[in-house]
């Protein structure tokens, strides 16, 4: 028999491909994206609107087939969404006749969660559900139901659910994109404390570059028409992260070198150069 | 002045005042009527006065199996409504869940729905008769095409999100349909049912007027022959007064099951 030995990666995306149709119009979404993520990596996703990270992210959650290429996970080719993989919206995705409790546990009805459980499944699932309560500040609000909450707590809620059937992949579109600014920086630190915690693999789209550093292992810029990945920009900030991070040298001339990445490819020019286009064209002849 | 406040877009209104205007909104058309009816200006027949009215409700109420007339109405409307409720609410999930069920029924429930259910009365007398059967064929006719309609529709606002959250948990198709969509989307389906509770009643009518010798529908077409104008208004009005009552009913139900709509904090 033999076993490979080859240490593959927790996430191997080999030339993904994904073409949608509008109308008689072809979108090229994704353009020969290959990616691989390590097993316990953060890794962001950043880039003009349209480039395609949301459709990047919906093929690792299994909710995008591909036109073309292949995702592997822990070396097996995936088909549709699995528990492994958790995914956590920007918007809507919690079930507001759910309280935030009930949100959480909300996967423990399916048939794959009660195959075979034992009665000390159950206790390890209802202790599990309370851990993450605690884990996400969120005790004081069990009973609440979700358009109760502020945005930054049905976030929370978001999370905890995402993780309560343990996934050892978080997939995270935005998530935080209509939080303001101080409960997202609270987010983060919170996020960053779940990722250690619970020794996940975390993928995650933002449009936020100051997010994507703070968070990010390595940032992965991406570029629309065709969707493809323009550079990947590791981040070699220590862990833990902090908030003063944000203000160093190190981090600011990452911030630069992303959002020129960025700009160069958003298909617009510079805004600046927009800008003097548009009033140019506005002036009399 | 004070009344400024009133003319905010959208703005608040305390129940007091609340209470006090619907109470005055019911109050003017009966004053006028009052008024006029009294006034001695049109003929008994024409326009009786609202104790006239009283004193004819409470003459069919003591002699005249006003509460047969009533239960008969009644429980055709809740036979012909809950038949249409209980082949809708599946099939417009259906239709509101799956493409292909939506291409396959949805025009041809709109071409039925535009169908006045009014014209059908005949042909449901050369096919079912004049039996119950056929004035709760005819509510159904009525309130089935629209409320299958209103249903999927009501489905399809389901937000996407909430689906897909299930699916990437690991639920499957039956545990999305039944723990996510449905449940999602009961409270606009119950408000559905209510809406087309009140065209439940309109279609009893008019199975009544036709073909039936019993029900508040038929009295009606009973008194007009009488020339009972009286009469006419005590079976229109309780017709009415039924309506309001089952509408509220629905508002308590939907208050009571599905709390989190209305607790804001
Ligand atoms: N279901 C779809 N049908 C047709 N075109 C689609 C569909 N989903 C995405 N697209 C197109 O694919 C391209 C990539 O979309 P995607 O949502 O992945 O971008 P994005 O990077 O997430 O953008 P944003 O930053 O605005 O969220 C866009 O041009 C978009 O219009
Ligand atoms: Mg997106």
């Amino acid at each position: 028999m033999v076993v490979s030995q080859i240490v593959t990666a927790k996430i191997r995306i080999g030339a993904a491909q994904k073409v949608f149709r509008d109308g008689a119009r072809e979108v090229r979404a994704l353009n020969d994206v290959s990616l691989e993520i390590q097993a316990n990596e953060f890794v962001t996703l950043v880039g003009a609107s349209g480039c395609g990270k949301s459709t990047l992210l919906r093929a690792i959650g299994g909710l995008e087939t591909l036109t073309a290429g292949k995702i592997e996970v822990d070396g097996r080719s995936i088909a549709g969404p699995g528990v492994e993989r958790a995914m956590v919206f920007q918007h809507y995705s919690l079930y507001p006749w759910l309280t935030v409790s009930e949100n959480i546990r909300f996967s423990r009805q399916f048939s794959v969660n009660r195959r075979d459980v034992t009665s000390a499944d159950v206790e390890i699932a209802s202790g599990r559900a309370d851990a993450l309560l605690r884990l996400m500040g969120l005790q004081a609000f069990a009973r609440a139901y979700p358009n109760q909450l502020s945005g930054g707590m049905q976030q929370r809620t978001a999370i905890a659910r995402a993780l309560m059937s343990r996934p050892s992949i978080l997939v995270m579109d935005e998530p935080f994109g209509a939080l303001d600014a101080q409960t997202r920086e609270l987010m983060h630190d919170l996020l960053l404390h779940v990722f250690k915690m619970e020794s996940t693999t975390i993928v995650f789209v933002t449009h936020d570059v100051d997010e994507a550093i703070y968070l990010g292992q390595r940032v992965v810029v991406m570029a629309p028409n065709p969707g493809r990945i323009d550079s990947i920009v590791p981040v070699p900030l220590p862990a833990p992260r902090e908030q003063d991070m944000k203000l160093s040298p190190q981090f600011l001339q990452l911030k630069k070198q992303i959002l020129e990445r960025i700009r160069a490819t958003s298909g617009l020019g510079s805004s600046k150069d927009l800008l003097e286009q548009l009033t140019r064209e506005a002036a009399p002849a | 002045m004070q009344l400024a406040r009133w003319w905010v877009i959208r703005g608040a209104l305390s129940s007091r005042e609340y209470w006090a205007l619907a109470g005055l909104g019911m109050l003017l058309p009966l004053l006028a009527w009052l008024f006029v009816s009294g006034a001695g200006w049109v003929p008994k027949t024409f326009l009786p006065t609202p104790l006239e009215v009283l004193q004819r409700a409470r003459e069919w109420l003591m002699e005249d199996e006003l509460l047969t007339h009533m239960w008969i109405s009644m429980y055709r409307v809740t036979a012909g409504f809950l038949l249409s409720a209980l082949l809708a609410i599946p099939l417009g999930l259906w239709i509101g869940s799956f493409r292909p069920v939506q291409a396959l029924f949805e025009p041809l429930t709109d071409f039925v729905r535009y169908m006045p259910a009014v014209a059908f009365v005949p042909l449901v007398m050369i096919w079912v008769g004049i039996e119950e059967s056929a004035k709760i064929a005819i509510i159904f006719i009525g309130t089935f095409f629209q409320m299958v309609l209103m249903v999927a529709e009501d489905v399809r606002r389901v937000p996407m999100a909430q689906i897909e959250a299930a699916q990437t948990m690991g639920a499957t198709r039956g545990e999305i349909m039944q723990l996510v969509i449905f449940q999602s989307a009961k409270p606009a389906i119950l408000d559905t049912l209510r809406v087309t509770m009140g065209w439940a009643w309109t279609y009893l009518v008019v199975a009544e007027l036709v073909a039936a010798n019993s029900g508040i529908g038929y009295s009606i077409l009973k008194a007009q022959r009488f020339l009972q104008t009286d009469k006419i208004f005590v079976g229109i009005m309780l017709i009415g007064l039924i309506g309001l009552l089952t509408d509220q009913l629905f508002r308590w139900v939907h208050r009571q099951r599905f709390p989190w709509l209305y607790r804001k904090s």
